[in-house]
């Protein structure tokens, strides 16, 4: 028996969402008193994955197989479901990311596992039974869920697990290959297309956003935005009417019909806070508003908050940073 | 080309979330229930597809009596009829099994649905139908383009996209911006009342998970005010009180 762990990397470095992940799955291997093994899918470089270790990881398996650097769901779920039958895998352990979702449902089916997917806390397995608390209710709501069965499959929503540190650990990396064949590319990419990330951090991985609504009045003001983002290593998000006309990307549109995010820091800039909009944020872990409108309902759900015009207050913010280092 | 469009009967995206006293339910008392927001993407393009191509456009939902109206909202919109499989939609597996047996049973070529559930938000049930059906899943797409037996997808990865190409039978979970969602017209609601909504009795094993208890998150402390003239004093507080810089 084990927990299977599997860890998404892009570019030759571990995500830093599958770090969680990791040291999630090494938790749970602990609590039931077995080992973890993880199965690194994407681009990655022996030194890195060897330093899962440092998550708690005992081994790595990995397949160099060049067409499984992109994501494709047929392979990716072969892939697993081999390394989770070798490995004797009773718990398996996901990012709640678009890959480790569209991977663990079809996983769950094959391996006839219970699933839970945006998982926000450890397992708790009194008197035999296995319950996790999953955010419900886009975010307006957690559920303690009971996963039935000898197999579970759990996606950790990303941040709010600490990840863990134990310097000098190394992991062993170990080639593995699952027999793939043509047809399990069904669903491989003709093309790759990635975005051009202010800074380059991606929204759903960032500590720290920046996110502006239609009080920014115009798309040529983002550079406030923007300034501030970069003073402080943040990603850059927005409101839904932003997307909708335009100004920014539909890959920066957070709420309840965009993305959801979950930073440490959100700033909030010309947003009004509609129910909608902080369904997709509200549970980062410290909220700044920033409104000309003291009225706004964002500022009930804000920790920190300015009342002030953005034109004016996010400049002397970015300069403050600056002041800091 | 026989289009399938699963939707799900979720609380208006302004609801006020609360639960029964035992904490074991959604209280659904006094609010109003919309067809889920990322559906409407699922059908809003099906019918669009159907437009452009030909074919039929099905919508299916698993769920009690009272979720009727949507149903006959979904047909307003532009499906051609219905189905409601008539139970409540215990979790991700047990909804997967009611639309893999009707997918199969109806031969339909294209699944779609939307990316989630606003209310349960699993993100699960897409790839779940594909598995049961033995067929791929494009999730989460963000465009859907057909030709032929053929269909063009945008699938998002974490900080890009993929384009993928795929044969029918397909599932696909969508979501913005692969169409803008349409509303009913007069003469939709007119033609909806008299188009075939078709009640079957579920088929399959059982749920595999269970929720034992809802909890709401608790509630903030209450907000720090800065004057805007002393803007920069938030940043201190970001870095010694708040610890996130
Ligand atoms: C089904 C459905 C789904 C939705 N999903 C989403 C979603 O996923 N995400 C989302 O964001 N929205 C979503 N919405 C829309 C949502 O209801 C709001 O309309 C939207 O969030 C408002 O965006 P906003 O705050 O940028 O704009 P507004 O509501 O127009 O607010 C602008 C704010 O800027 C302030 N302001 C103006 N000028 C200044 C200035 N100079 N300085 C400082 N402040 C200023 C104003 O006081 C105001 O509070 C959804 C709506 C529906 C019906």
């Amino acid at each position: 028996m084990s927990v299977l762990i599997v860890v998404e990397c892009d570019g030759g470095e571990v995500k830093k969402s599958s770090l969680e992940v990791a040291s999630y799955g090494s938790q749970v291997a602990q609590l039931l008193g077995t080992s973890a093994t993880a199965v690194a899918v994407g681009e990655a470089t022996e030194a890195n994955l060897a330093k899962l270790g440092e998550q708690g990881i005992a081994k790595v398996l990995y397949d160099n197989e060049p067409r499984l650097k992109d994501f494709v769901n047929g392979a990716y779920t072969k892939l697993i479901a081999a390394a989770a039958q070798q490995e004797d895998a009773k718990v398996i352990v996901l990012a709640n990311s678009n890959i480790g979702a569209a991977v663990g449902s079809r996983l769950s089916v094959r391996l006839q596992a219970s699933l839970a997917t945006n998982v926000v806390e450890l397992p708790k397995t009194e008197g035999g039974s296995f319950t996790v608390k999953r955010g419900a209710f886009s975010g307006k709501a957690f559920a303690d869920v009971k996963l039935d069965g000898e197999r579970k499959i759990i996606a950790v929503k990303k941040n709010s697990i600490e990840a863990l540190h134990e310097a000098g650990k190394t992991a062993e990396v170990v080639s593995f290959s699952a027999q793939l064949t043509d047809a399990d590319f069904a669903d491989a990419p003709k093309q790759v297309v990635m975005q051009d990330q202010a800074g380059g951090i991606l929204l759903p991985e960032a500590d720290k956003v920046v996110s502006g609504g239609r009080g920014m009045k115009g798309p040529e003001n983002w550079n406030l935005i923007e300034d501030l983002a970069q003073a402080l290593g943040a990603a850059t998000a927005c409101s839904k009417p932003v997307s909708d006309v335009d100004w920014r990307p539909h890959h920066e549109h957070v709420g309840q019909t965009g993305i959801t995010v979950s930073p440490n820091l959100y700033i909030a800039c010309g947003i009004s806070g509609a129910i909608q909009h902080l369904a997709g944020v509200n549970s980062s872990k410290v909220i700044v508003v920033i409104n000309k409108d003291p009225e706004a309902p964002f500022f009930k759900a804000a920790d920190y908050g300015i009342v002030g015009d953005v034109f004016d207050v996010l400049p002397k913010l970015t300069q403050a940073v600056k002041e800091l280092s | 080309m026989k289009f399938l469009v699963c939707i799900s009967n979720v609380p208006d995206t302004t609801t006020k979330i609360t639960f029964t006293p035992d904490n074991k339910e959604f209280n659904k008392a006094g609010v109003q229930f919309v067809i889920n927001p990322w559906d409407e993407y699922a059908l809003t393009r099906a019918i669009e597809l159907k437009e452009a191509q030909g074919g039929t456009v099905t919508v299916l939902n698993v769920g009690e009596a009272d979720t009727e109206p949507n149903i006959r909202k979904a047909l307003a919109i532009g499906a051609d009829d219905a189905i409601r499989v008539n139970a409540f939609p215990k979790d991700a597996f047990f909804v997967a099994q009611q639309i893999a047996a009707i997918a199969k049973d109806g031969g339909y070529d294209v699944i779609l649905m939307g990316k989630e559930s606003i209310d349960y938000n699993g993100f699960q049930v897409h790839g779940m139908v594909g598995e049961l059906l033995g067929i791929p899943t494009v999730a989460p797409a963000m465009k859907l383009d057909m030709s032929g037996n053929t269909a063009t997808l945008e699938r998002e990865i974490e900080g890009g996209k993929e384009i993928v190409e795929v044969s029918t039978p397909f599932v696909a979970s969508c979501q913005q911006p692969m169409c803008e969602p349409r509303i009913p017209n007069m003469r939709g609601i007119m033609t909806a009342r008299t188009k075939p909504l078709k009640v079957v009795e579920p088929t399959g094993e059982g749920a595999r998970t269970e929720v034992a208890a809802y909890a709401l998150p608790p509630a903030k402390q209450g907000v720090k005010l800065i004057p805007a003239e002393n803007a920069g004093e938030l940043i201190k507080l970001l870095r010694n009180e708040a610890k996130v810089i």
